[in-house]
């Protein structure tokens, strides 16, 4: 499904990624961790196409296709879905007209009939109460006002509504209370399945006791130093980065 | 003979002076001084250039260096006007056409200035000011028609709508409509102004509204300009208002080349209040203005004031706003907020707030923003499968927002949400938000 090599990429012309390496298949959900500043949300920009992040070498294949050739609404309507870690505001933008507009976009690019308003409100209805989010939550403008942990919900509804086949997760469960990390979990076990596959970026351990992994990597300095099975994310826990770091060095 | 100038003021007191018998009013005496005090104030002031601090950021000299005719339609030529869906009065090239209006059974009066004329002695000419707005003078001068609307005592009047339309002529027409609103008190209007003309004709449309609102009577003034992209539109607007009594003007400026709109309001009663919000739709080659100038009079007024403007391209963009409070208007609530959108590099607004303040006990404030679209928002947008120029689109309509949900009158917030969809259209962007 997704295939990063020898990935490299600057930012404002500061070397962020330095050779990372990483295949995902169909199907898998891999889980990165790794210390502040080592460069997984720039990872997770540059997969989804933000302008100012550049890569000077290496590839990222997606299903066949090259997807850094791809403009970002391309690799949307292709499948990949980014949550945010830190989800932006858009004043004057109603939820649902936002959700329905997306949905809609994603459809068109794909060649399939576009949802009407009263299909649309059922839909996110139903994914809304799954999230327990509440309905007033579709008139308000997009994120403006949200809490931290209303805004990483609506980031999953968007994903919910959106059926990505690779979604990278940026932090999701940072802010999150602990029921709501629960419907967060639920909501991304529910995609599960042979075509989705999901890249899950967390500080912590206990988001992957309810999104099982089935790989788990630690990211340092730009590149991918350790990988191993869930259990890595306990060792870490227990551990930190340190000896990681200092075996990689 | 004298060579009569073909352009500037002398080419407009020059068809002042030749069609001094023949304009409306001529027989009337003081029609007659009005067009005459109008004359000499239009005389002695010209086109306003930059030099005049009002028109410090509008340049005039394109509108004082063109030649222009008189408008020429012929009442009865055909126009396909779509079916009036309510009352509705059409004037042509500024001039009342009674065969395509619809003004049968309203609990309200409305007339044409040119038959009311005689009638109108108290209230032609009493808020404009030929002395210090220069357009005013040259209206004053030559005007010939207009729409006048009496709202008597308590009566809720609805919508009417004014059509204003310029025809196809290479005569390059001016015209020079003066409208009369009256409410009585405790009346109320929505009077839904539609300005346009040929996409690429040259004329000039130079309006004057005269608007008085008496004690608890509330006026809804929806303008839509979306003259053709060669016009000339400079409309100057005077209302007063009473004690407790509302005027709520919106004005949307999308068209013609040249755009000029300047409000004056004056609130005289305690607990008056005045409404001023609009939106600038600029593209290339474009360049509207928005001047107010709030007078409060009275004490415990409140004003609102909100502006957007959107610049794409090589287009300019003008907001100046003064509010004066007086010494006897303690506990007025003054607001004023004016925001531009640049989505251009080539693109420049000029924002001048003022406010004179000579009672002690006020609250007011105002604003300036300038922004460009938010490039992390773009991104967001695009992130789930929204294409780019679409993306834009939603970010624009989003800046609008604000100051089209301040429109109190949903027939003015319909019309106007027509007139912004219309107007990406005619920019090439196909859909913003869908409605959900
Ligand atoms: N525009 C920029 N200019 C310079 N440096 C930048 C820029 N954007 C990001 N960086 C730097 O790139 C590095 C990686 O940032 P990134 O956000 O990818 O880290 P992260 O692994 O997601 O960290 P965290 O766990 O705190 O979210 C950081 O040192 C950051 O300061
Ligand atoms: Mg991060």
């Amino acid at each position: 499904m997704l295939k990063i090599e020898n990935l490299h990429a600057t930012v404002d012309g500061k070397q962020i990624l330095n050779g990372l390496n990483l295949t995902i298949p169909s199907g898998e959900i891999h889980a990165i961790m790794g210390p502040n500043g080592s460069g997984k949300s720039t990872l997770s920009y540059v997969l989804a196409g933000r302008e100012g992040y550049e890569v000077t070498e290496g590839s990222v294949t997606f299903g066949e296709v090259d997807l850094l050739a791809m403009e970002p609404e391309e690799r949307a309507v292709a499948g990949v879905f980014l949550a945010f870690q830190a989800p932006v505001e858009l004043p004057g933008v109603g939820n649902a007209n936002f959700l329905r507009t997306a949905l809609n976009a994603v459809r068109r690019a794909k060649g399939e009939a576009e949802i009407d308003a009263i299909q649309f409100l059922k839909l996110a209805r139903a994914r809304m109460k799954v999230l327990n989010m509440p309905d007033d939550m579709l008139k308000r403008p997009v994120n403006v006002g949200f809490s931290g942990g209303e805004k990483k919900r609506n980031e999953m509804l968007q994903m919910a509504l959106l059926s990505p086949k690779l979604a990278l997760l940026d932090e999701t469960d940072s802010g999150l209370d602990i029921d709501a990390l629960k419907l967060v979990s639920d909501t991304v076990n529910s995609l599960r399945g042979p075509d989705f596959s999901a890249l899950v970026i967390t500080h912590y351990q206990r988001l992957l006791t309810h999104i099982v992994p089935d790989r788990v990597h630690v990211l340092s300095a730009g590149r991918i130093v350790k990988s191993g099975g869930p259990e890595l994310a306990h060792e870490l826990e227990a551990s930190g980065y340190g000896a990681i770091q200092d075996a990689a060095a | 003979m004298t060579a009569i100038s073909s352009t500037g003021p002398a080419a407009f007191l020059g068809r002042h002076e030749g069609l001094r018998g023949r304009l409306p009013g001529a027989q009337l005496p003081w029609v007659e001084a009005l067009r005459d005090r109008s004359a000499a104030a239009f005389r002695a002031q010209g086109f306003p250039t930059r030099r005049v601090e009002a028109w410090k950021y509008t340049d005039l000299a394109v509108v004082n260096a063109s030649v222009f005719g008189e408008p020429l339609t012929a009442v009865d030529d055909a126009l396909a006007l779509p079916p009036a869906a309510g009352p509705r009065a059409v004037f042509i090239d500024g001039r009342f056409r009674a065969d395509l209006s619809a003004l049968e059974g309203l609990p309200f009066t409305v007339e044409n200035l040119a038959s009311a004329l005689p009638r109108l002695e108290s209230r032609l000419g009493a808020l404009a000011r030929p002395e210090e707005q220069s357009l005013a003078a040259l209206n004053g001068m030559l005007f010939e028609d207009g729409l006048v609307v009496t709202v008597p005592e308590s009566v809720e009047a609805g919508v009417l709508e004014l059509f204003s339309f310029a025809t196809e002529s290479e005569r390059a027409p001016a015209f020079h409509p003066r409208h009369l609103v009256r409410l009585g008190a405790g009346a109320s209007l929505t009077l839904v102004e539609t300005a346009a003309g040929p996409a690429t004709a040259r004329y000039l449309h130079n309006p004057v509204f005269e608007i008085e609102v008496a004690e608890g009577a509330r006026m809804n003034h929806g303008r839509l300009q979306q003259e053709g992209r060669d016009a000339f539109f400079l409309s100057t607007v005077y209302a007063r208002v009473q004690a407790g009594g509302t005027y709520d003007n919106f004005t949307m400026n999308a068209g013609s080349r040249l755009a000029r709109n300047e409000i004056h309001v004056a609130l005289c009663g305690p607990k008056a209040e005045c409404h001023m919000n609009g939106v600038q739709l600029l593209a290339d080659g474009q360049h509207a203005d928005t001047t107010t100038a709030l007078d409060h009079a009275a004490p415990d007024c409140s004003s609102r004031q909100t502006y957007k403007t959107v610049l794409s391209g090589k287009s300019r963009g003008v907001f100046q706003g003064k509010i004066l409070v007086r010494q006897i208007a303690q506990k007025t609530d003054g607001y004023q907020m004016n925001q531009a959108l640049l989505l251009s590099p080539d693109a420049e607004i000029d924002s001048k707030p003022q406010l004179e303040i000579y009672a002690d006990d006020v609250k007011c404030s105002h604003g300036a923003t300038v922004g460009e679209l938010d490039a992390e928002q773009i991104f967001f947008l695009r992130s789930r499968g929204i294409p780019l120029e679409q993306a834009k689109a939603i970010l624009v309509e989003a800046f609008l927002t604000e100051a089209v949900e301040a429109v109190a009158d949903e027939a003015i917030r319909d019309a106007l949400s027509r007139a912004v969809t219309g107007w990406w259209q005619r920019q090439g962007i196909q859909g913003g938000i869908e409605a959900a």
